[in-house]
């Protein structure tokens, strides 16, 4: 079974973004990026897959600047075999990157496609069900367990209220929630080896697929900010303000 | 203009995001059709017709829309797409599923999570865990948009009379099956809804200890949340988690009890009415949101608490 994997470049999970202050968006100068903590559950889903002996090649793709190279290479050094960058300086909205995705599927044929529920930046929570729809696979979102059996994919959804589960005939699209795995880290010799498996660059137009717009940023603002209120002494005086003062309780 | 909004529902009555939901689809302003899809869901098509604001029911109750399987959801709405201008759902984890895929069945974009109409193309939503407040316009003719229940008033579940339209075809598309489902049973309010939500993290140490909140909780007619933390180590079942990708609140009240307040737990409480934090380490980040703070150790305080309410 061949499975694709996509990774996402964003800001590290433990940085706290600022917004500019033209207030055009969030300023990303200097600032540590990595792996989409999502995308990175998916690949360690896909290396436990082949390394069950389930999944026999994994590829890994990401769209977005050159430098999002080094995202694959983390990828490649964790276990994926070989890497597709789609290389654009352009802001990709969900839609684009979806469609530029179904090409590659197109080209690749996986018999599972693996993907992040959402990337920590925008927050969209989208792409695997439009890459799901653009290219008429069944879809098991916010994945906390995946089954592959002759042929079907059963996926443990996290929903509300629990969890759902779900059987689609591959190939399929699964997005990962935050209980599928633990992601291991890559060791130093994987990392070297990691150097030397291939890595192709295509562009949107290679691909044939016209990278469109769907949306306008107008303006990107802090968040209303909370101010620290005040310290009470003991749990007595903590039900007596919230009776009293905030009459909540 | 015309809005497709997409009800959750239990089949039986409509659930409080939809009621949000239809309160964004009133300040984006024109005629709403409220779609209720299921299987075995007539009573909450009449309960759609009493919503306010909402001038039609669509009823697809079919077999094929059990349990809403986004496939099959996805191509119903698509097929219902027509004439409208903007398709509204929550965003709870059924509207999440289906509505990108519907965005893309009709070639649009979808704008996810928002929290403010600025105008009938134009909407806030948070990025980056909250930590932005984006403003976006929507270029696409046809407007996809899932709704952040918390930051609309619900509009009254009661007062409305329109017509219910029983679809009859079916869209199947055979791409997925349902197999089970196990859901966290409880009597408490529901979580995204509830006037009161307390939070157990890491600091509660195990399962045991985490009912002591339960305890509390239940005094407080208060609803049960957790960190990613506390849901990772077995405490409490994943949909309590709050959070950047968990379940957003914004209660009357929101007691955090051995939470740290990491930037991901904060996106999804922060905007709780009154926030009260009880950690142990004075330094924890929780304590610079928390309006009333409490140092201390939660295995003393929280019986102490049980005890004085
Ligand atoms: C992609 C991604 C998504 C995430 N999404 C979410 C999310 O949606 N929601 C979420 O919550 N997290 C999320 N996280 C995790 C988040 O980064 C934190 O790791 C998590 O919130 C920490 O949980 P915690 O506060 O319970 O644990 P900790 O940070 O370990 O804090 C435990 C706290 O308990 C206190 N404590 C310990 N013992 C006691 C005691 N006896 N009495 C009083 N206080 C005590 C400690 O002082 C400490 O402050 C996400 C992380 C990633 C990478």
């Amino acid at each position: 079974m061949k499975v694709l994997v996509t990774v996402k470049r964003v800001i590290d999970y433990n940085v706290k973004v600022r917004v500019k202050s033209d207030n055009t968006d969030v300023d990303l100068n200097n600032v540590k990026m990595a792996i989409n903590p999502f995308c990175e559950i998916a690949v360690e889903e896909a290396v436990r897959l082949k390394e069950a002996g389930t999944a026999t090649e994994i590829v890994v793709v990401s769209l977005g600047p050159q430098a999002a190279q080094e995202q694959l290479r983390t990828a490649l050094a964790l276990g994926a075999d070989r890497a597709i960058l789609v290389q654009s300086d352009e802001n990709l909205e969900s839609l684009s990157v979806a469609k530029l995705l179904a090409k590659v599927v197109e080209k690749e044929q996986p018999d599972l496609v693996l993907m992040g529920k959402q990337a920590i930046d925008s927050d969209n929570n989208q792409t695997g069900q439009m890459l799901a729809a653009l290219t008429g696979m069944g879809q098991g979102t916010f994945a906390s367990e995946v089954k592959v059996e002759d042929g079907k994919v059963q996926v443990t959804r996290e929903v509300d209220g629990g969890l759902q589960t779900v059987e689609l005939s591959t190939p399929a699209v699964v997005t990962t929630d935050l209980r599928l795995n633990e992601p291991r880290y890559a060791s130093l010799p994987n990392i070297m080896k990691a150097k030397r498996k291939p890595l192709e660059t295509l562009t949107p137009a290679d691909l044939g697929v016209e990278v469109k717009a769907n949306t306008k940023l107008l303006k990107v603002e802090p968040p209303a900010e909370r101010s620290a209120g005040i310290k009470v002494a003991d749990v007595a005086e903590l039900v007596d303000k919230l009776k009293n003062e905030a009459k909540v309780i | 203009m015309s809005i497709l909004v997409i009800a959750e529902h239990d089949n039986q009555a409509l659930k409080p995001s939809t009621l949000s939901t239809l309160a964004a689809a009133a300040q984006i302003g024109g005629d709403v059709t409220l779609l209720v899809a299921g299987n075995g869901c007539a009573a909450a098509g009449d309960a759609a017709a009493k919503a306010e604001g909402v001038a039609k029911v669509l009823l697809a109750d079919n077999p094929a829309y059990d349990h809403e399987i986004a496939e099959n959801m996805a191509a119903l709405i698509k097929s219902l797409a027509e004439g409208y201008t903007h398709i509204l759902a929550p965003a709870s984890a059924n509207g999440k599923n289906f509505m990108p895929r519907v965005a893309a069945l009709l070639d649009v974009g979808q704008i996810s999570d928002i929290i403010k109409v600025e105008s009938a193309d134009t909407f806030a939503r948070p990025i980056y865990a909250g930590n932005a407040i984006a403003t976006v316009q929507s270029l696409d003719a046809v407007k996809v948009i899932t709704v952040r229940g918390t930051a609309f008033d619900a509009v009254s579940a009661e007062g409305g009379n329109a017509a219910v339209e029983a679809l009859s075809q079916v869209e199947d598309t055979g791409l997925s099956r349902y197999v089970s489902e196990e859901m966290a049973k409880s009597d408490r309010p529901e979580l995204t809804s509830a006037r009161v939500v307390i939070s157990g993290g890491r600091g509660m140490a195990d399962s045991e200890h985490f009912h002591l909140l339960e305890k509390v909780a239940d005094k407080l007619g208060a609803a049960v949340g957790a960190s990613r933390a506390a849901v990772d180590a077995g405490f409490a079942p994943n949909d309590m988690q709050v959070g950047q990708t968990g379940k957003i609140v914004a209660p009357e009240l929101y007691v955090a009890v051995g939470i740290s307040g990491a930037i991901q737990h904060l996106a999804g409480m922060k905007d709780s009415k009154v926030i009260v934090a009880i950690n142990k380490d004075e330094e924890a980040p929780i304590f610079q949101v928390a309006d009333y703070g409490l140092v201390a150790d939660l295995f003393t305080a929280l019986p102490e608490l049980d005890e004085s309410l």
